[in-house]
């Protein structure tokens, strides 16, 4: 008979049973690692070097040469830095606030609840690229839309995107407009989690809506709250679409709208500088690590 | 008045349906209607300029009043020739978003049941990274293979976007299967594979499903990694639409009629699943 066949079959679904968390995950967690880990180690690699122009042409070790000149950048790197942080406290703070007006709004039922619950996923999921160009259209300065409706009201226009005082700011507000959804979404789903009998209790106990929300509702959703501002924070440090799409590469004449992801992606594609782009991107990096472990770290004390 | 007598005023006025106090309600009527535009209007905005001509759109007096035309539609899809673009869009969408599922189904699984926290933690990770810091090093690697300007790289790329975004989200939803069905699977003799394949899998569908459609959408919607890595062939929709901006000036009409077709079927698949874009786009914050 077949018996050598059937105890080699055995053998076989033992091994697999034995090892089938790692037959399952291996292939995704190859994937990961491959496509992570060796792009990271190669950045790493090219900058230490004068890598430029040609990956071909021979590069030399130039030590912690690009570092430094990133690190005292004071022209270009620094205002860029300084711009993805005040990018990211604005939007990500105003985006909480309103998102959390809004999933309070959403909260009890009402009748045409689906339809606004349907509206406001639209900026979600809309292409970022296309809502860029869409803005683009309002805020132009002699046919758009918002000095039209300025003018309505007989206030100046202003310039808007155009303008290095004007850009950033009327950048934070289109990623106001494409993201506050998505935190409304998040303390949605939340508040559908938190119980209602201790916002019940506190409401016999006198306490007035602002209070309810304050000193029983909010401390419930710690973790809801902690998650959505982990999300959009790391999100919006790396903003990219709207930011090409509206101000181009170098982030308009004067850089105005410069983030770190702008430049990085200028000094690479445009002034082909591998090298020192590489540095950047390392530093990026340890910088969004650095922003999501301090908001873990902190969301732990909390709880 | 005592805390009783409290408790007691209240729930007569809730039997009373008076539950809001009439300001509230006002209040909140104005609130969301002021929601609704804020969000609606630039959109609708976008649809209107889409139908104008350029002497229109430049035109204050024509803001709302004016004479529809389907000529910049025509331009998009005749004179720019859109629809290679649409087909690539859709095949690096759909390819990547099938090949992620076959990855990040049995890997979401596996670290659901076995609690893998390390390896979950690489996931996470490949989540906030940069996408610039990893796709310019990927540029390099691709050309030296040869692959940047087809769609294998943009693919690949998508996929290593799609990939942990499912398994985030598939992790939460086998954690709320129960374990005890494929246990009773291999009393009745199924190997622990065979459970998972026979019993788990068809009940996750709408987990899949989730995760399927939002990897679709996060691929349709992704501009960089086309970027860097198409080549004129191989364009995405996100990274046709600046053929409409010129050196000199701008066909205002063309580039809003492209960004209404760009935008009308994502936001259409959106709102026919709108559940499951819901539950997948807030999965894991709930929990923790």
């Amino acid at each position: 008979m077949s018996s050598p066949v059937i105890a080699w079959r055995a053998a076989i679904s033992l091994w697999v049973n034995r090892n089938r968390k790692w037959i399952l995950s291996g292939p995704a967690i190859a994937f990961i690692v491959l496509l992570l880990v060796i792009p990271l180690g190669y950045t790493l690699y090219l900058s230490f070097t004068d890598a430029g122009s040609s990956l071909r042409a021979s590069f030399h070790f130039t030590g912690l040469g690009n570092y430094t000149n990133v690190l005292t950048d004071t022209r270009r790197f620094w205002p860029a830095v300084y711009r993805t942080v005040l990018f990211t406290v604005g939007a990500v703070s105003v985006e909480m606030l309103l998102g959390a007006a809004i999933a309070l709004l959403l909260r009890r039922e009402f009748r045409g609840q689906g339809i606004v619950r349907v509206i406001i996923l639209m900026p979600l999921v809309a292409t970022p690229v296309a809502v860029a160009m869409l803005w683009r259209l309002i805020f132009e300065p002699t046919i758009g839309f918002a000095n039209e409706f300025l003018r309505f009201f007989g206030l100046p226009g202003s310039e808007w995107l155009s303008s290095p005082s004007t850009a950033l700011p009327t950048l934070m507000f289109i990623d106001v407009w494409q993201w506050t959804p998505m935190v409304a979404l998040l303390l949605l789903a939340g508040l559908t989690t938190v119980p209602e009998e201790p916002e019940e209790a506190a409401r016999v106990d006198g306490a007035n809506v602002f209070q309810r929300f304050w000193f029983v509702t909010l401390p419930l959703m710690r973790s809801v709250v902690f998650a959505a501002l982990i999300l959009r924070s790391v999100e919006a440090f790396k903003t990219f679409d709207i930011l090409y799409a509206t101000k181009g590469a170098g982030g308009g004449s004067m850089h105005e709208a410069e983030t770190i992801n702008i430049y990085a992606y200028g000094i690479n594609f445009s002034d082909n500088r591998y090298g020192l782009a590489s540095a950047v991107l390392v530093v990026f990096f340890i910088m969004v690590l650095v922003l999501v472990t301090l908001q873990i770290v902190a969301r732990r004390r909390g709880q | 008045m005592t805390r009783r007598a409290r408790a007691a005023t209240l729930r007569a006025s809730r039997r009373r349906g008076m539950r809001p106090s009439r300001a509230y309600n006002v209040f909140r009527v104005i609130a969301l209607a002021s929601v609704v535009v804020v969000f609606i209007f630039p959109l609708v905005w976008l649809v209107l300029a889409s139908l104008k001509t350029q002497i229109d759109i430049y035109d204050p007096s024509k803001t709302f009043i004016f004479s529809p035309t389907l000529h910049n539609f025509k331009t998009v899809f005749g004179a720019q020739a859109f629809l290679p673009f649409f087909r690539n869009s859709l095949i690096v969408g759909v390819v990547s978003t099938a090949l992620s599922l076959v990855f990040a189904v049995p890997a979401a699984y596996a670290m659901s049941r076995f609690s893998m926290t390390k390896s979950s933690i690489m996931v996470l990770l490949a989540r906030v990274i940069p996408s610039i810091s990893l796709i310019v090093p990927w540029y390099f690697l691709f050309a030296k293979i040869g692959m940047v300007g087809g769609y294998g790289a943009m693919i690949i790329s998508h996929m290593f976007l799609s990939v942990p975004l499912m398994v985030w989200i598939l992790i939460s939803f086998f954690d709320t299967l129960p374990i005890e069905l494929e246990e009773a699977a291999q009393v009745d003799g199924l190997t622990p594979i065979g459970a998972f394949v026979r019993v788990s899998l068809p009940l996750s569908i709408p987990g899949i499903a989730t995760a399927g459609i939002l990897a679709f959408i996060f691929s349709w919607n992704n501009f960089l990694f086309s970027l860097i890595l198409s080549g004129s062939n191989t364009k995405t929709l996100p990274v046709a639409i600046f053929n409409f901006i010129g050196y000199a000036s701008i066909d205002w009409g063309g580039l809003m009629a492209a960004s209404v077709s760009i935008t009308v079927p994502i936001i259409a698949i959106a709102m026919f699943f709108q559940r499951y874009v819901v539950s997948g786009l807030t999965a894991g914050a709930t929990k923790g």
